[in-house]
């Protein structure tokens, strides 16, 4: 085993670790501080799959971004200590919905990983991948980058109206 | 390039190990005199008044909220400001565009009064 090898079970187990602490857990707040790690080891899986600009923006993004607006979340409901988020209070027909629903998409990712041709060619010897990246956002995919920022757009007037609802 | 990751990742695995292992440690051997003033959550500091999980105002929220909008506009900006040289005047323009759609938000949210913290 080399050591790529070493780091890609590491940061497989810590991701499929820390996201059955966020499904599992009672307390919302330790679920909220387990997707950091669930977050992380995904940043590292992109680091060892040659995309260091997601990396990147992954731990600056979801990291520093996403996860502190969710403990916001948290901490803005009404009851945070006497929620209790039991995962048994369903009903049998959800049950067996959701394991049907389980069963399909596992089925369709095993026949996506089987059937898929692999490119298991040797990595370009690319010192980074972000030059490219930026050329290509800004002449290829020009539009789909201005849309993007239409929708940052409506994500910032939506916190504005949803917050300043009440004063004016 | 994974290569010259690799040294990082280890600092980060060793880092972890670190802690873990010195927290673990001192709540074995470590001695445990308690006394009120130790436990406290400030020792020596402000005493606190009330629990830790108080709602917090929403205000909060807006501010995280931007905060993610523009740490995006940033992220973006990164690699344009990289391939520079290759994109010119036409990556400048969309560039410009990508700021002043954005630029159209935080306009929106300082006239609705949404930094103001009152």
């Amino acid at each position: 085993m080399s050591l790529i090898d070493i780091a890609f079970y590491f940061f497989a187990i810590l991701i499929i670790a820390s996201a059955y602490i966020v499904v599992t857990s009672k307390n919302i707040m330790y679920s909220a501080f387990a997707l950091l790690f669930t977050f992380f080891g995904v940043a590292g899986i992109y680091v060892l799959l040659n995309a260091d600009f997601l990396a990147i923006t992954q731990i600056v993004i979801y990291i520093g971004g996403i996860l502190v607006l969710i403990i916001f979340g948290v901490m803005l409901t009404n009851r945070i200590t006497g929620v209790d988020i039991k995962t048994g209070t369903m009903s049998k027909f959800q049950i067996w919905m959701t394991a049907i629903l389980c069963v399909i998409a596992a089925i369709g990712l095993i026949l996506i990983f089987t059937q898929t041709n692999w490119n298991t060619a040797l990595s370009p010897t690319k010192a980074s991948t972000i030059e490219d990246i930026g050329t290509l956002l800004l002449t290829d995919y020009l539009i789909g980058f201005e849309i993007a920022s239409v929708l940052l757009l409506i994500a910032i007037i939506g916190a504005a109206l949803i917050a300043r609802r009440k004063t004016n | 390039m994974i290569e010259t990751y690799l040294p990082l990742i280890f600092m980060l695995v060793f880092a972890f190990a670190v802690a873990f292992i010195f927290m673990i440690l001192s709540e074995w051997i470590g001695a445990k005199r308690t006394t009120p003033e130790k436990v406290t959550t400030y020792e020596s500091g402000m005493v606190p008044r009330g629990t830790a999980r108080e709602r917090f105002s929403v205000k909060f929220y807006l501010v995280a909220m931007s905060f993610i909008v523009f740490d995006i506009e940033v992220i973006f900006m990164y690699p344009w400001a990289v391939s520079f040289n290759e994109t010119g005047l036409a990556g400048l323009i969309g560039m410009i565009i990508f700021v002043i759609i954005l630029l159209a938000g935080l306009i929106y949210e300082i006239r609705k009064g949404g930094l103001k913290w009152d």
